[in-house]
C-alpha cells in the first residue's frame, strides 16, 4: 500500500486520491463546495513562483490553495505522470 | 415597460453566465445594486414571440449557503421574489462541480432550466455529454449552448418561456444524505411541519437540511419564533452531535459528500470521456505564465505593456477632446458679453467638465485592458502569483483584484475597488484591502499626474507613470502591513480559489465591460464634478475685490502704455481678486501648514477641492491660473502655464504628486468605505490615516530634495 501523505508534499505532475479533508469550518466548507472531498482524484499542476500556493486539477478544472491549507488534505499517491 | 415573465440567471463564476446574459439582453441592460448590500444587480429585457421577458443576472456562486453576501443575495432573491423560471448556466466542460449548484437549486425546488453552456469546449476536451439523458434524470429541460457564439440562445429562451407558461409549482428534490442524516432531517422536518405556514412556500425538509447544515440565516429566522426555536434548536444540536460522534464528521460535510455522490452517479451515466486529457492547452500555458522565473517577468511585462498601449491608443482622442472643449470655451466666450454668466459657463462648467471628460478615453482604454485580463482568465493567475507576496502584508491574493480595479494599473476607480473587496471572506484582510485601495492611482488622479508630468517630466511620461504605480503599490502595501500588525491583527481566511481556463475574450464582452465602467466614470464627471466645479467657481469668484481697489487697478491698467504692461497688470488684478475670495482665504490660511511641503495657496485651494473628487484638482488649478485672464494667453494649456510659472519646479511638482496620490480619499470613496465597513469610524479613519501619511511623505520629498540640492 502506498504511504499516505498530505497534498503539500506532492510534486508537480503527481496524481493522488483524497483520503481525508481534515478540517471543518469555513475552510472545510469551501473545499467541499469546490468538490475537494474524499475519493476525489487530483493532480498537481504546479506551484506559484514562490512555491506557494499550489495549483491542482480535479473534476476537470483547476483549483489553487495555499500550502497551509493543503496540509489538511490527506492523499494516497497514485501513478506519477 | 411591463413584462410577462421573469427569468433569473444563476450559475458558477466563469461558467459563461455573463455571456448568456449579454447574448439574451444585448445592450438593453440596467446595472444597479441590491438594496442594503453592494452586490451588483443586473437586469435586462428580451423578446420572445412578442412577449417581453425580464432577465435578472444573479451573482455568480458555487453554492447556495449563507456563506458569502453573493450566495445570500442569490438565495434571498429566489426565495423572496420567486422568479418564474431559474436558468442555471452550467459549464459543460466542468460538469460535476457546476452541478453542485444545480442540485441545490433543485433541492430548493425552483422551476429550473439547465443551460449546458460551452459544449464546444467540452468537445475539444473529448467529453461527450448526453443532454437528453441529463434532462430525463434530473426531470428538468436541458439546452446545449455556446453563448459566446450566440448558439442555442433562442432555444434556451423558448425552453424557459415554455416552462414559465406552464406556471410550475416548486418541486423540491429529495436526495438521501445517508440513513443517519436522513433520520435527523426527518425529525427536524416533523417539528417544522407544524409551523409550515410561517415559512411561506419553503419545504420543511429544505429548512431542516439548512438547520442541520448550521445555516446562520435560516437559524436566525427560526429564532424569530421563540416557541419554535425552543423545540427545534435542541433537536438540531442533538442530531448534529449524534452524527458527529457516529460518523466523525459535521453534518454539513456529510451532506456535501452525498450531494457530490448523487452528482457523480448522474454524470457517470451522462458523460463519456473519449480520451483522457491530462494536460490541456490551458495547463501548458500555465506552465509558462506562472513559471518560477518567467511568470513574474511576464506579469511585469504585461503591466508595462498596458501603460504603453493605453497611452498610445488614447493619445489622439485625448487631444481631439481637449481641442473640442478649448474650441467650445472660445466660442462661448465670443458669443457672450463679459460678466459673471460668461465666467460661470466658460471657467466653471466647460473648463471643469472638459478637464475631466478629456481624460475619458484614457480611462476607457484602461478599463478595456483590465477587462481583457479578467475575461481571459489571467487576472486569477495574477492573484495566484501575487498571493505569497501579498500575504506578507496581511492581504490576500484576491486583494489584487480590488487593488487593480481601484487603480493598481492606473486608471481604475477606488469606488468599485472598495466594492470589489466583497469577494474577500476574511473581514480583517478585507478591511485592510479597503483601506489600501485609496493608495492606488485611480483614474481621477491620472489627470493630475498627467498635468504635472506634462509640465515638468514631459520627456519621460510613460516611465514616470510606471514609477508612480510602483510607488503607490509600495506605499499601499506598507500601509496595509502597518494596519495588519496594529489595528487589524489576526488569522487569515481561506484562499481556495478556481483558476478558470484561459480563453480568448470576446469583443462584445470587452466592449460591454468597458462601456459600463467608463459610463460610471463619465456619469460621475457629468454630475458630481459639474456641481463641484460650479461650487468651486463660486468660491473662487466671490466676494470680488472691493470697489475702490478694483477701480485703482483699472486706473493703472488704463494708464499702462504698452500691451504687455497691461497684460501684466491684468493678471496681477486677477490674482489679487482670487486671493480675496472664500477659497483664496482658505488656501492662505492653510499655507502655514503646507509651506514646508512647498505648496502655495493655489495648490491648497485645489487640494481642498480635490477632496470632493480628485479630478477637481485639475479644474481648480485651471480656474486658479486662468480665471479673469482675457488675453491671447488664454488658449495656452494649463501644463504649459505651470511649466512657465517661476514658483513651480519639478521637485515641488513631485511632492504634490505624492501628496495627491496618498491624501484623503475622495468623498465618493469615503461614502463607499462607510457603506462597505458599516461604520463611519473606518471612513473617517481612512481620511485621517491617508492625509497624515501624505503630509509626512510630501514633507520628506520636498525637504529631502531641497537638502540634496534638487529644485
Amino acid at each position: 500500500m502506498t504511504p499516505e501523505v498530505t497534498l503539500r508534499q506532492l510534486r508537480p505532475g503527481q496524481r493522488a486520491v483524497v483520503k481525508k479533508v481534515g478540517t471543518g469550518g469555513e475552510l472545510g466548507r469551501r473545499m467541499r463546495e469546490m468538490g475537494l472531498l474524499p475519493g476525489t482524484e487530483i493532480q498537481v499542476i504546479g506551484r506559484a513562483p514562490l512555491r506557494d500556493p499550489v495549483e491542482i486539477k480535479l473534476r476537470g478544472y483547476n483549483l489553487t490553495l495555499r500550502n497551509n491549507e493543503a496540509d489538511f488534505i490527506t492523499v494516497e499517491i497514485g501513478e506519477a505522470l | 415597460m411591463s413584462h410577462q415573465y421573469t427569468i433569473a440567471l444563476a450559475g458558477n463564476p466563469n461558467a459563461g453566465k455573463t455571456s448568456v446574459f449579454n447574448a439574451l439582453t444585448g445592450a438593453r441592460q440596467h446595472v444597479g445594486n441590491y438594496p442594503g448590500v453592494t452586490v451588483e444587480y443586473k437586469e435586462g429585457l428580451t423578446q420572445h414571440q412578442g412577449q417581453s421577458v425580464q432577465v435578472v443576472d444573479l451573482p455568480g456562486t458555487y453554492s447556495l449557503t449563507a456563506y458569502s453576501p453573493e450566495e445570500l443575495v442569490a438565495r434571498n432573491y429566489l426565495i423572496g421574489r420567486r422568479p418564474d423560471v431559474v436558468v442555471d448556466v452550467v459549464d459543460a466542460s466542468n460538469l460535476e462541480r457546476n452541478l453542485y449548484l444545480a442540485v441545490q437549486l433543485m433541492e430548493l425546488g425552483v422551476p429550473l432550466v439547465i443551460c449546458l453552456n460551452m459544449v464546444d469546449v467540452a468537445k475539444t476536451r473529448g467529453l461527450k455529454i448526453d443532454a437528453d439523458k441529463l434532462s430525463r434524470l434530473f426531470g428538468v429541460p436541458v439546452v446545449s449552448t455556446v453563448a459566446r457564439q450566440n448558439q442555442g440562445m433562442s432555444e434556451l429562451l423558448a425552453a424557459a418561456v415554455e416552462l414559465a407558461e406552464s406556471e410550475p409549482e416548486w418541486h423540491p428534490l429529495n436526495i438521501s444524505y445517508g440513513s443517519d442524516v436522513d433520520q435527523g432531517v426527518d425529525e427536524v422536518a416533523d417539528i417544522l411541519q407544524g409551523a409550515q405556514e410561517r415559512h411561506g412556500l419553503l419545504s420543511a425538509r429544505w429548512l431542516a437540511v439548512k438547520c442541520l447544515e448550521g445555516d446562520q440565516e435560516v437559524i436566525e429566522r427560526v429564532r424569530e419564533t421563540p416557541e419554535l426555536a425552543e423545540k427545534l434548536l435542541p433537536v438540531c444540536e442533538r442530531v448534529a452531535g449524534h452524527i458527529k460522534s457516529t460518523m466523525d464528521d459535521d453534518p454539513d460535510s456529510i451532506i456535501a459528500d452525498y450531494r457530490y455522490g448523487y452528482i457523480t452517479g448522474i454524470t457517470r451515466q451522462v458523460v463519456t470521456s473519449e480520451r483522457e486529457v491530462r494536460m490541456d492547452l490551458s495547463d501548458k500555458l500555465d506552465q509558462v505564465l506562472t513559471h518560477r522565473l518567467l511568470g513574474p517577468l511576464l506579469l511585469f511585462a504585461v503591466l508595462y505593456g498596458i501603460y504603453n498601449f493605453v497611452f498610445w491608443a488614447s493619445e489622439v482622442p485625448v487631444v481631439v477632446l481637449e481641442n473640442f472643449f478649448g474650441w467650445l470655451g472660445g466660442a462661448v466666450e465670443g458669443a457672450l458679453p463679459p460678466g459673471v454668466l460668461r465666467s460661470l459657463i466658460v471657467s466653471g462648467i466647460i473648463g471643469g467638465v472638459g478637464g475631466v471628460l478629456g481624460f475619458a478615453p484614457l480611462i476607457a482604454f484602461m478599463f478595456f485592458a483590465i477587462a481583457i485580463m479578467e475575461d481571459s482568465g489571467y487576472m486569477a493567475r495574477v492573484a495566484y502569483i501575487m498571493d505569497r507576496v501579498l500575504r506578507i502584508f496581511g492581504l490576500h491574493g484576491n486583494s489584487v483584484m480590488a487593488l487593480m480595479v481601484g487603480g493598481g494599473l492606473s486608471g481604475g476607480c477606488a469606488v468599485p475597488g472598495v466594492m470589489a473587496t466583497r469577494t474577500l471572506k476574511d473581514p480583517k484582510a478585507r478591511l485592510a484591502t479597503i483601506l489600501t485601495v485609496p493608495f492606488m492611482n485611480c483614474g481621477a488622479k491620472l489627470p493630475v499626474y498627467s498635468l504635472l508630468i506634462a509640465a515638468f517630466f514631459a520627456h519621460r511620461q510613460a516611465e514616470m507613470l510606471f514609477l508612480l504605480t510602483l510607488i503607490s503599490w509600495g506605499l499601499g502595501l506598507g500601509a496595509a502591513k502597518l494596519l495588519r500588525v496594529t489595528l487589524l491583527r489576526g488569522e487569515q481566511a481561506p484562499f481556495v480559489m478556481e483558476l478558470p481556463p484561459y480563453r480568448a475574450p470576446t469583443m462584445k464582452g470587452l466592449v460591454i465591460h468597458t462601456w459600463e465602467r467608463t459610463w460610471q466614470y463619465a456619469k460621475k464627471a457629468g454630475t458630481m464634478i459639474l456641481g463641484v466645479s460650479v461650487l468651486m467657481w463660486a468660491a473662487m469668484s466671490f466676494p470680488g475685490l472691493p470697489q475702490e481697489q478694483d477701480a485703482a487697478w483699472q486706473k493703472r491698467i488704463d494708464a499702462a502704455s504698452t500691451a504687455s504692461a497691461r497684460l501684466e497688470l491684468k493678471s496681477g488684478r486677477a490674482q489679487d481678486e482670487l486671493a480675496g475670495t472664500v477659497a483664496g482665504r482658505a488656501g492662505r490660511a492653510l499655507t502655514a501648514i503646507t509651506a514646508p511641503l512647498g505648496f502655495d495657496w493655489r495648490a491648497n485651494v485645489a487640494l481642498v477641492g480635490g477632496f470632493a473628487a480628485k479630478e477637481v484638482i485639475v479644474s481648480t488649478l485651471g480656474v486658479a491660473y486662468s480665471l479673469g485672464e482675457v488675453d491671447p494667453e488664454h488658449s495656452q494649456s494649463l501644463s504649459q502655464r505651470l511649466a512657465a510659472e517661476p514658483a513651480w519646479n519639478s521637485l515641488k511638482a513631485f511632492a504634490l504628486i505624492i501628496f495627491v496620490m496618498v491624501y484623503a480619499p475622495c468623498l465618493a470613496t469615503v461614502v463607499m468605505i462607510r457603506k462597505e465597513t458599516g461604520t463611519w469610524r473606518w471612513a473617517l479613519f481612512s481620511v485621517a490615516y491617508n492625509t497624515l501619511i501624505a503630509y509626512l511623505l510630501a514633507l520628506a520629498v520636498f525637504q529631502g530634495g531641497r537638502a540634496l540640492g534638487l529644485g
